[in-house]
């Protein structure tokens, strides 16, 4: 209890202070997180609303496989980024692991499926009549799809704010694809598992309140867009 | 050109859903201007009939014309432009009641500040002005059928359907709503779906019977609702038809 409440206090005074690059750390976290999130975007938004928008033989198929995407476990897909990336794999030549763009690559891969899955569940689930309603008021096919797109976006929010959520508590696939490097490769749960290995807990702690209060404000972000405001 | 002198003429439309046939070879002529009101039982495939006339779905066989012209695949997108449509359980899109209003004017591309001035006018004509700002998912039923009227009129549509519009209104708005149709079909063609024969009777100028997906009789409303010529229609009128 008193390592709990000791730390604490040094958490306070890191996060004043920026010893030990606290907040380099915090920003490097925010920056992959933040350019997965964009990437998972890029690639999940268009690939759900266009599973959620159209009617297809082996739709249930493809959305079983999105579904799966979304639980995919992180280390694995370190792993398998690892391999591909490392100096005897196929992609070893660009010479990216253990930097900032193979962590960007990782965490692109699991926050893709999830944003694509919960956009297609987001789509999928606005009132078809939305789309007969603006065709029958004079709308185009495009602009009565993009009615329905805008039906869902509350929820599209919503699901890009859980995957930027889901990346930034991530752990398994960073750790194995960046190294951990101070300085370089270093972000906040990688830091915290480190420092609690180490049994130094004032950084640790530090840490965990910022990713605490991040977590926060994604829920509250969460919460808000879910009550359609 | 075919049905010229029609708003809408349809000839031989059938329609199903699934295994369920909804319409059977139904041809009539829709004149332009003037409330034309399309009565029947609970089932007769009223509202398919208007989705049909609207081309928002495609019959299974038959052909629909517009203004004299054919609604083929290439001119359903522009035909549709000359018509809207009021539904009988009103879905208004997650947005303001000003926005909702204003969707048919924004897919036209008219400019912010007439779109404003024209959300503005015809939501006071359908006497909901001090909704604008509202969010739409607030709204009462009734005020949800009101802007959904407001909203399918806002472009002044050549042709506006109408599935029963006061179904959800008290009696002073249904009043309103029924002088505001009067008033458009001066200019316009309202297709007008109703179950109540005394707003038919005060509205229409023709009428239409259908009954189990066959369109029993068609013609002067006056002479339909009150001389009806099929059994079928004197029977549904005078509400001895069996549910």
């Amino acid at each position: 209890m008193q390592d709990i409440t000791h730390g604490f206090e040094h958490a306070w005074r890191l996060l004043i202070t920026n010893e030990q690059d606290v907040w380099g750390i915090i920003l490097r976290s925010l920056l992959v997180s933040g350019l997965s999130t964009t990437f998972g975007c890029i690639i999940g938004i268009p690939t759900g609303a266009a599973v959620g928008l159209r009617r297809f033989r082996g739709k249930r198929g493809v959305v079983a496989a999105v579904n799966v995407g979304m639980s995919l476990p992180p280390v694995v897909v370190g792993l398998v980024v690892y391999l591909l990336l490392s100096y005897s794999g196929p992609l070893g030549f660009m010479r990216l692991l253990f930097s900032v763009p193979a962590m960007v690559i990782a965490q692109t891969i699991l926050a893709a499926p999830m944003i694509g899955a919960l956009t297609l569940a987001a789509v999928e689930s606005v009132d078809r009549r939305a789309r007969t309603v603006a065709l029958s008021l004079g709308a185009s096919p495009l602009q009565a799809t993009l009615a329905m797109l805008s039906e869902a976006r509350f929820a599209m929010g919503a699901a890009v704010i859980a995957g930027f959520g889901g990346v930034i508590s991530e752990v398994g696939a960073v750790m194995m694809v960046g190294g951990n490097i101070a300085g370089q490769t270093r972000v906040m749960t990688t830091a915290i598992v480190l420092e609690t290995s180490k049994g130094d807990f004032d950084v640790a702690i530090a840490l965990g309140i910022i990713l605490l209060a991040i977590a926060l404000i994604v829920n509250l972000g969460l919460g808000f867009l879910q009550r359609g405001r | 050109m075919m049905g010229a002198e029609s708003a809408i003429a349809a000839r031989g439309l059938c329609h199903r859903y699934g295994a369920r046939e909804v319409l059977r070879n139904v041809s009539l002529d829709i004149p332009r201007g003037g409330v034309y009101c399309v009565f029947g039982p609970n089932g007769a495939g009223k509202s398919t009939l208007l989705r049909l006339l609207d081309l928002l779905e495609t019959p299974a066989a038959g052909a629909v014309i517009i203004g004299g012209q054919a609604a083929t695949a290439d001119a359903r997108a522009a035909l549709r432009r000359r018509m809207a449509m009021a539904f009988q359980t009103p879905y208004l899109f997650r947005a303001s009641v000003g926005a909702n209003t204003a969707y048919a004017l924004r897919v036209r591309g008219w400019p912010r500040r007439e779109r404003r001035a024209r959300v503005r006018e015809t939501l006071e004509r359908v006497g909901a002005a001090g909704l604008v700002r509202e969010p739409a998912w607030l709204l009462s039923g009734g005020e949800a059928q009101l802007v959904s009227i407001a909203r399918a009129l806002v472009a002044q549509p050549e042709i506006l359907f109408l599935d029963e519009p006061s179904a959800n209104l008290d009696p002073p708005n249904a009043a309103g709503v029924e002088a505001l149709i009067a008033d458009y079909a001066t200019a316009h063609t309202v297709v007008l779906v109703t179950h109540n024969l005394f707003q038919a009777r005060r509205l229409a100028q023709r009428a239409a019977f259908l009954f189990d997906g066959e369109l029993v009789e068609t013609g002067a409303a006056d002479e339909i609702l009150n001389r009806p010529r099929d059994p079928r229609t004197a029977a549904f009128i005078s509400g001895e038809m069996p549910g």
